[in-house]
This record gives structure tokens, C-alpha cells and sequence, in this order.
């Protein structure tokens, strides 16, 4: 793999058996992403871009091909390998939220950490640090059933990254989300991106989350038909949605 | 460490759903101690019991001697000499002379067991003190099942019958001198106790005795064995064998009680166990996304599951703890004459012994099956495709 180079996908092809029939999902798809990219997969529904994330995730396996992600591949991982790429190096965040509904905004975003060899302390200031860059300090203590869409959205955004994670998977981010929750969603993933580096890669439909995005890959029946740079609308826009730090975790 | 934390979190975090099934578990584990404590209870007091009024610390029986076969009674007496005779002067052993004889009540007849024994032992606690002759009568002692049976009260007088040992019929009136109450119905019930000199005289059978009670704790090494011909040493585990045997299978049948509580209990578990896991397909599969693997999922579920019973020894221990000290000081008061019913020597209040072995192994018992129990559904798990499971889908 290049330099800068974290994701790349060769001929990557993923058929899933439906009956008698079979549905092509991916077909013959070869990307590469770079480090730091803030990347959109559009394209209409059925077109592939979850099966592409998921794969990415090493959540699935491609039929045929190869997915190459920080230098392991996918398709050659084990249950455990997989695991351990997810832990270490993936950040997931899914249309639906997904926090943990017995769980504190705090403790869900600590569950990452939990799973890594952290101190107490270490995981503390990250969990606060994380907390922090999407300006829900103060709602650490709070249940999900407490948080509003916007809100809970920001703590699956915190708790994907707090383990500062090479690659953050964004499936649909926006999806439930009024037009206001979902700019600020947008401008916190841009912060980060842009202070922590991380490589964001969403699919989605939405118009606001293409107009942020750098670059924007379009899926039709499984194939990649288009892969665009475009402007972004980051530039005119502040950055980080915080309140007191920025999304290195410094206090301003 | 991690996934005993997470879990503690999950089963709390659950709130009532956790706190039910809990209390539903602590009635097993409670119960299931209570019981077995009671079993040891009755175990502990019919074996005092019977020790303290029959058994002594062992008896030596004339060969051939079978309480349980009459016939063998006619012959079971020889006399008491060597080392047996030296024990009965030291005040060691007790002898006693049984014979078969029957009884007039108020002109009934029942078949009774005489039973003669030295009025001044103190071997057993039974009243034997009032067996000392006075007046010319011949005072007689029996129980208060006896005294129920035959209609008899203190004071009274009735006539008994024997053979002797020459085999001829005799009748004498004898006295009712004094009456005990014992939970040990094998030394009451059809019996009726006479002075050891007294039957000697009735029956011709001078200096003998047909079993030799022995004091507490004696062992049979102190008494050698050149001299103890013709006599049979019977230990307490021999003696007390069948009353074991039936607490045993008393136990045993009331296992059934131990099964059905912990079945309903099991099946507490197992549900939450399987609508959670149904519940919390989108919660695994975002634990899976996040790095968990499968196996730690399904240690995960089993963990919560099976920390169910700690949180139900402690929910136990809330109220289990005064219930059990309760029934320890003031025991489990059976119903009117309801303890003979039992078979066994009991008392009309039951007292439960604890014993750390009970409440362990009971312990042990309740996590191992809940354990079990919390795992077999998270066999589910292993079957979820985590990209369905994200999205609350089952697969």
C-alpha cells in the first residue's frame, strides 16, 4: 500500500445467495482512500455503498476480490483479526444511533476503550476529551432515552472516535436527523477530520452530507460509475462544533 | 475483567426486569437451604433423640438377638458377666432384659414388649427412678403413646402376662408408676418398662439381659473382646441406619420440591435470557462493530445471565437471613401429634441446623445451573450476522 494510503479495494465483488438467484451487491469495485479523507458513497438504494462499508468494516467478507485496510486484508482475517481491526483502527457510526441503551452517554463512549488496554485514567480523559470535541460534557450522565436524535447521534459521533481510529465508518449519519442536527453533526465530522486526520467515509443519499464531503464516489448496481473531488462547503463554514476545546482535545 | 464489568453494568442497567428475576431466584435459593437445613435438623434430633432414650453410645445384643423378629426375642437373654458385668457396676452400660408379654387395659389385651432395666442407671434419660420398688407393687413406666394407647394413667393398675424361660404362662397386676414423653416411638410405643430385678425374678432368668446400653462414647476397644462372647457389638451407625436411610428418603423425595423451584426459576432466566438476546440484536451487533468478538459477546450475555444468582444470594440474604435466624430460635412448629407422622423420632418444633456446606453447595447448585441455563441461548448469537444485527434485524 502508498503512502497515505489506508483503504484499498481490488476487483472487490460481493454476491449474496438469494434463494435460487443470487444478488450482485459490489461488483469488480476498486478504490483506494487516502488517509484523512472525507469521502462520500452515494448512489441509489441497492447500489452497494453499505456492502462496501461493511466490507471496509471487515464486518463482511467479499465474495471475490480484496479489501486491503491498514495494511490487513479483510478477506484473509479471522473472526478474532477482524475484531481486533475494528477495535483498533475502525470507527463505526450507523443511521439508527446504536448506543447502548442501558448505558450512560459517557459509558457508551467509553465502551471502545474498555476493549483496548487503557488505564482508568487515560480512559477517562479520552472519554471526557471525546465528549467534549461534540459539546455533550455536560450530558455524560444522561441515558439515551434522555438525548435527542441530534444529541445521541453526536455521542455514536464521540464514540467513534474517541479511540482516535484511523477510518470512521458513517452509514446513513444524517438519515434521522432534521436539517439543523444534521449540519451540526456534519461540522463536528468535519472538525475531527480535520484535527485528528481520521478518514471519514459515509453513504448516504443526503444532499448535505455530498455538499461537505471532498470527494464523491457514486455506486450504480455494485460498480463504482463515478469518483469525483469536489469543493466541500467546510471552507465557508466555522469549524468544530465544541464548546470549550477543539477536536484535538486542547482547551482553548 | 472488562466483560465482568460490562456485564454488571448490562444487569443493572435492566432495572426491574433484573431486580425480578433476582427475587425469583432467592425464593429457590432460600428455600432450597431452609429445607435441607430442616432434613438436617430432623436428622440431627431423631439421631440425639434415639441416642439419648435407647442407643446410648452402642449396644451390645446377644447373638441372635433381631428386634424386628419375635421369635428370636424368646431366647435373647444370657447372663451379663467379664467385662460387660464390670461396665454395668461402673455405671458404664445399662443392662436390659426384653421379653414379650401381652396387657389387660381395662379388660383389652395388647401385645407389649417388658422391658426391665435398673431403675438406678444413668445410661438413658429415661425416668427410671420411679421403678424403685415400694409397697410390695411392681411399679411399671411407659410412655405417653403407651399411656394413649392402653388408656392408662399414673396410678393406674393392670395386669401383664409373659412366659418365662422355661416357657411357662404367668400374670401379675403391675403399677403405673410414672410416665415420659419422648419423641423415640421405638421406646415407647407397645412398651411397658419395668424394674431389671423384677422381670429377672418374673421370667427365671437371674443376672441376665438380651442387650447391654453402653455410655456415650464408648468404643468397643475399651472393652476388649476374650470375655464378650455371645454378645454382639451394635455401633450407632448401625443403630441408627434406618432412621438415616429414611431421612435420606425423605430428602430424595423431597428433591422433587428442589426441582420444580428451580425449574421455575430456570425458566425465568432462560426467557429474559432469550427475549434479550432477541431484544438486543441491534446491541450485539454494534458491540460486534465496535471490536467485541462473538465469543466475548456470547461470555457477555452468559456472564449477565449467570450474575443473576449473585444478585440473588445477596436479594436472599435481605430477607433470607431473619426468615432462617427466625425458624433457628423458634424452629417450625409441626401441627398436633403431626411429628409421629414423620415415621421418626421428631419433636412437635422443628428445628433447621445451617451449615456452611448447605449454603455452599447450595450456592454452588443455583450458579451452575443458572450458568447453564443463561448460556444455552446465547448459542443464538454465534448464528447473527453482525451487518443484519446492526440494523435490528435477525438472520
Amino acid at each position: 500500500m502508498d503512502n497515505g494510503t489506508i483503504i484499498r479495494t481490488q476487483d472487490l465483488t460481493k454476491v449474496y445467495p438469494m434463494g435460487r438467484t443470487s444478488i450482485r451487491a459490489l461488483n469488480r469495485v476498486s478504490l483506494s482512500f487516502e488517509k484523512g479523507e472525507f469521502v462520500a458513497l452515494v448512489g441509489p438504494s441497492g447500489s452497494g455503498k453499505t456492502t462496501l462499508l461493511n466490507i471496509i468494516g471487515s464486518l463482511d467478507a467479499p465474495t471475490e476480490g480484496s479489501a486491503e485496510v491498514m495494511g490487513l486484508k479483510v478477506e484473509t482475517l479471522s473472526h478474532r483479526g477482524a475484531a481486533a481491526l475494528r477495535s483498533l483502527h475502525i470507527g463505526f457510526i450507523f443511521q439508527t444511533f446504536n448506543l447502548l441503551p442501558v448505558y450512560t452517554a459517557y459509558e457508551n463512549v467509553e465502551f471502545p476503550l474498555l476493549l483496548m488496554k487503557m488505564s482508568a485514567a487515560d480512559r477517562k480523559k479520552a472519554v471526557l476529551d471525546a465528549l467534549e470535541w461534540v459539546g455533550l460534557a455536560d450530558r455524560a450522565k444522561s441515558r439515551p432515552g434522555q438525548l435527542s436524535g441530534g444529541q445521541s447521534q453526536r455521542v455514536a459521533i464521540a464514540r467513534a472516535v474517541v479511540k482516535r481510529p484511523g477510518i470512521v465508518l458513517a452509514d446513513e449519519p444524517t438519515a434521522n436527523l432534521d436539517a439543523e442536527n444534521s449540519h451540526m453533526i456534519l461540522d463536528t465530522m468535519e472538525s475531527l477530520n480535520k484535527n485528528l486526520g481520521t478518514t471519514f467515509i459515509f453513504a448516504t443519499h443526503d444532499e448535505k452530507v455530498i455538499r461537505h464531503v471532498r470527494r464523491k464516489i457514486t455506486l450504480v448496481d455494485g460498480a463504482v460509475a463515478a469518483d469525483e473531488k469536489t469543493a466541500g462547503v467546510a471552507k465557508e463554514k466555522k469549524a468544530p462544533a465544541t464548546r470549550s476545546g477543539d477536536a484535538s482535545g486542547r482547551a482553548t | 475483567m472488562t466483560l465482568f464489568k460490562l456485564a454488571i453494568r448490562n444487569m443493572l442497567g435492566a432495572g426491574t426486569k433484573t431486580w425480578l428475576n433476582a427475587l425469583v431466584l432467592s425464593f429457590s435459593f432460600v428455600a432450597i437451604i431452609w429445607a435441607q437445613s430442616l432434613f438436617k435438623g430432623m436428622d440431627e434430633e431423631a439421631s440425639r433423640s434415639l441416642t439419648d432414650i435407647e442407643y446410648g453410645g452402642g449396644q451390645y445384643w446377644v447373638e441372635g438377638y433381631d428386634p424386628l423378629d419375635p421369635f428370636t426375642i424368646q431366647d435373647a437373654h444370657r447372663p451379663v458377666e467379664g467385662v460387660l458385668r464390670d461396665l454395668v457396676d461402673a455405671g458404664r452400660a445399662a443392662p436390659i432384659l426384653v421379653v414379650q408379654g401381652t396387657i389387660f387395659p381395662q379388660g383389652r389385651m395388647f401385645s407389649v414388649l417388658l422391658k426391665g432395666i435398673d431403675p438406678g442407671q444413668r445410661i438413658l434419660t429415661l425416668p427410671t427412678l420411679c421403678l424403685e420398688p415400694s409397697g410390695g407393687e411392681i411399679p411399671a413406666l411407659i410412655g405417653t403413646r403407651a399411656a394413649r394407647m392402653f388408656g392408662l394413667a399414673e396410678g393406674d393398675t393392670v395386669t401383664v402376662r409373659w412366659r418365662d424361660v422355661g416357657g411357662t404362662f404367668d400374670a401379675v397386676d403391675v403399677v403405673v408408676a410414672g410416665g415420659f414423653s419422648s419423641t423415640a416411638q421405638s421406646a415407647d410405643s407397645g412398651q411397658v418398662w419395668l424394674p431389671l430385678e423384677e422381670l429377672r425374678r418374673m421370667t427365671g432368668a437371674a443376672g441376665q439381659a438380651t442387650l447391654v446400653v453402653m455410655e456415650k462414647g464408648f468404643s468397643p476397644s475399651t472393652a476388649g473382646s476374650g470375655s464378650l462372647s455371645g454378645w454382639a457389638y451394635k455401633d450407632l451407625d448401625f443403630l441408627l441406619r434406618d432412621i438415616r436411610e429414611f431421612i435420606q428418603m425423605k430428602t430424595v423425595g423431597t428433591s422433587i420440591f428442589y426441582v420444580l423451584l428451580m425449574s421455575l426459576a430456570m425458566l425465568a432466566v432462560f426467557n429474559t435470557q432469550v427475549l434479550s438476546i432477541w431484544r438486543r440484536r441491534r446491541e450485539i451487533g454494534t458491540m460486534i462493530a465496535m471490536g467485541l468478538t462473538r465469543g466475548r459477546v456470547i461470555a457477555l450475555f452468559t456472564l449477565e445471565g449467570s450474575m443473576l444468582s449473585f444478585l440473588a444470594m445477596l436479594v436472599g440474604a435481605v430477607y433470607g437471613i431473619p426468615l432462617l435466624a427466625y425458624f433457628a430460635a423458634h424452629g417450625w412448629v409441626l401441627p398436633s401429634d403431626q411429628a409421629d407422622s414423620f415415621g421418626l423420632a421428631l419433636g412437635n418444633t422443628l428445628y433447621p441446623i445451617y451449615s456452611a456446606g448447605i449454603i455452599v453447595g447450595t450456592a454452588l447448585l443455583v450458579f451452575l445451573i443458572t450458568t447453564v441455563v443463561s448460556f444455552l441461548p446465547t448459542r443464538r448469537i454465534a448464528k447473527l450476522r453482525p451487518t443484519e444485527a446492526i440494523k435490528g434485524k435477525l438472520s
